[in-house]
């Protein structure tokens, strides 16, 4: 269903929608199959030194860069089918999608660390 | 406007369809601040990560990965019946939907008994953190033992409320169980099991992120 607090006149007197999209399930075994291959993937990944390239100052870890885009991918699966917000109304999609953006903006303040040699400041 | 009630319909809603978006987002609201209450402490701990580099990966070496990795599988298993729960919930299916929560929970169960074995370890060792913590385990002293204690701070305060989260979560699917068996869920009415569903996703959501964070430190 994709209104929200529709309160319309027209509305009212609509006939109930069916409530729920129902996923059908070989969905959630092939998402959980997924979800136990990247499990494998991210262990194997974390034995093999995947180097430290140096951007802008700042070593990147790409270990670390690797596990985290794994984990996000298996997080998205989740989120996409196990809560079903593939198939939810767009509030709820724009919700999940701001979360993200005030976690992103939380997480930038890193830039601060980051940057703290990049002018040679005394301290860093 | 009927007055006649419909069971499970709050009077100031007006069907059902109304109810389970407006408890929806609800729940979402609630997840998303989750989300920002867990993203603290992640940037706290990349904060640390990216200053002490090398003893973070010296004492994560410490965490057992064979179990971790376990029970990263044991808790999206019960991700899997929970999602499976709601699905038998959406159709209307009673027995299903008690039995896929009592499995979550069972699933649950193991994940936490794992994590007091691993909890226990880290006691034997003297690496929780306090008055008796010592580096003695890691081979390290002075400031880099004080430096793994900053990741195991960090271990205890993230997996501790992971694992506060699940600690709740029991009680209310074990409540919510309750009420499938006693058939007061439906196919137009199981919002309940969905939103206890969102809940328990998101709890593995955040372990997805820690396994990799706190055990697979090279």
């Amino acid at each position: 269903m994709t209104d929200f607090v529709d309160s319309s006149p027209a509305a009212a007197h609509r006939e109930p929608e069916p409530h729920d999209h129902v996923v059908p399930l070989p969905v959630y075994y092939a998402v959980f199959a997924a979800l136990m291959v990247l499990t494998f993937v991210t262990v194997q990944a974390a034995h093999v030194d995947l180097g430290h390239p140096v951007v802008l100052g700042t070593k990147i870890p790409m270990n670390v860069i690797a596990a985290l885009l794994i984990a996000f991918t298996k997080a998205s699966l989740v989120v996409l089918f196990f809560m079903h917000v593939k198939y939810s109304a767009r509030l709820i999609q724009l919700i999940v999608l701001g979360s993200l953006v005030w976690l992103a903006l939380l997480l930038a303040t890193l830039g601060d660390y980051a940057s703290r040699g990049w002018l040679g400041n005394p301290g860093t | 406007m009927s007055a006649h009630a419909t069971p499970g319909l709050q009077h100031h809603f007006r069907d059902h369809a109304q109810q389970k978006s407006a408890v929806g987002l609800g729940m979402w609201v609630f997840i998303a601040q989750e989300v920002m209450f867990f993203g603290g402490l992640f940037l706290t701990y990349a904060v640390y990560r990216s200053q002490y580099a090398d003893v973070f990966a010296l004492a994560s070496h410490h965490l057992n990965t064979q179990l971790g990795a376990a029970n990263t599988v044991v808790l999206i298993l019960s991700s899997l019946t929970m999602a499976l729960a709601v699905h038998a919930a959406a159709l209307g299916k009673k027995q299903q939907t008690v039995l896929f929560l009592v499995l979550t929970l069972v699933l649950g169960g193991v994940f936490l008994g794992v994590k007091v074995v691993e909890y226990m370890e880290k006691f034997e060792h003297h690496l929780v953190p306090g008055p008796h913590f010592s580096g003695h385990a890691l081979g390290l002293e002075g400031d880099r033992a004080g430096q793994a204690q900053i990741y195991f701070s960090l271990y205890f305060a993230m997996t501790g409320l992971h694992a506060l989260h699940m600690i709740i979560g029991v009680p209310i699917i074990l409540w919510i169980a309750w009420r499938a068996h006693a058939g007061e869920f439906r196919a137009d009415y199981n919002s309940p099991v969905e939103l206890v569903g969102l809940y328990w996703h998101f709890v593995d959501i955040i372990w997805i992120f820690l396994f990799p964070l706190l055990y697979l430190i090279s």
